[in-house]
């Protein structure tokens, strides 16, 4: 493609970017005044940790044991082959066979 | 009476005793309330982990995220007095933890996480004119730059990490499909969201980032995918609010 043509395919694809954005303003306030209320409870858990205390909890909460296998939704996920080709396979009960037996 | 170091170091190590000069209200050493008090650093550090990474531990499950986080947190103990900040080294950590080998999506996940906490904490957008954009003669806005807003970020990964993260948020969400894939996270209103990108698009968006002009932006993304789409992936940028400002470069 010649210079001319990759200026003027950008250049076209901003003005339908904007022209696309322009046409739906309504609706893009109307989603933002939505987030302000109905997510607000869940803003603590998006702000990330806060100091807690667990000034209550026993001692020797550090236990050694070990869960080898990590257990949860993955199981019932479908991880396929990465885009590289590599074929590998997401389920955790084939996976457990891999894991390390440290 | 006993440095700061070996205190910290006593308190992340549970085979230590209490360190010297630790004493209780009668003169001897409070060896178990010094066992009281460490327990509770490590409950701390473990549940702001787990505050912090809910998509991880739902991944791995709760007894298996509370052990991980007690090796973690021994390892990496926190370097700012701000919590919230903690576990920005969890990504590099799960990448070499061998427990961990099996998903090796995890680290990922993780990264998308501390980037969603991030753009929570990242300065509100200037308001921006997308008039500013059209407004442009072709040759300007070739080599123009576009400034993005301090919550946005690119999160890329050679697993579907969009698709995974959300298949663990939502209950309704579809399970993830197949390949590489990018998260977007922005935040055009008070909470983060992550969009999916395909790769030519994240390569794109990273461009911005990185301060390319649009011109050059677009020609390194349709060289990595010739079907591109340079007006969806603006039109995104515009909704999620996450073009602040368009800079006009002179060209030379």
């Amino acid at each position: 493609m010649s210079n001319t043509a990759k200026t003027l395919a950008v250049a076209g694809a901003v003005a339908a970017a904007v022209a696309a954005y322009g046409t739906a303003p309504a609706e893009a306030q109307a989603k933002e005044k939505c987030y302000g209320v109905s997510l607000a409870g869940e803003n603590d858990c998006a702000a990330g940790p806060g100091t807690t205390c667990a000034g209550t909890s026993t001692v020797n909460y550090q236990g050694n044991a070990w869960t080898l296998v990590p257990a949860g939704t993955c199981t019932t996920m479908e991880i396929p082959a990465a885009a590289d080709g590599t074929a590998r396979h997401g389920s955790l009960t084939e996976l457990s066979r891999d894991l390390p037996s440290a | 009476m006993t440095g700061q170091a070996e205190f910290l170091s006593a308190l992340l190590d549970a085979e230590c005793s209490a360190p010297d000069g630790v004493l209780g209200p009668s003169g001897r050493p409070a060896g178990k309330r010094f066992d009281v008090y460490r327990n509770n650093v490590v409950i701390s550090l473990t549940e702001a982990l787990e505050t912090g990474f809910p998509v991880v531990r739902k991944l791995v499950g709760d007894a298996f995220f509370g052990a991980m986080a007690g090796v973690f947190l021994r390892a990496h103990p926190p370097s700012s007095p701000v919590l919230s900040r903690y576990g920005e080294a969890l990504p590099g950590f799960l990448k070499s933890f061998p427990p961990a080998a099996s998903l090796p999506y995890l680290p990922d996940v993780a990264r998308l996480e501390l980037a969603l906490r991030h753009a929570y904490h990242a300065a509100d957008p200037a308001p921006f004119d997308a008039e500013a954009l059209s407004n442009l003669p072709p040759d300007e806005l070739m080599s123009a730059t576009l400034s993005l807003a301090p919550a946005v970020q690119v999160v890329a990964s050679p697993w579907p990490i969009h698709g995974i993260w959300r298949a663990n948020t939502d209950a309704d969400a579809p399970p993830p499909g197949a390949g590489a894939q990018a998260a977007l996270v922005t935040r055009p209103g008070f909470d983060p969201v992550a969009t999916a990108l395909d790769p030519a698009a994240a390569v794109f968006v990273e461009a911005l980032l990185a301060g390319s002009g649009l011109g050059v932006a677009a020609e390194t993304a349709n060289e990595a995918d010739p079907a591109f789409d340079l007006s969806q992936i603006l039109g995104l940028l515009l909704a999620q609010r996450a073009i602040t400002a368009v800079k006009e470069r002179p060209t030379l």
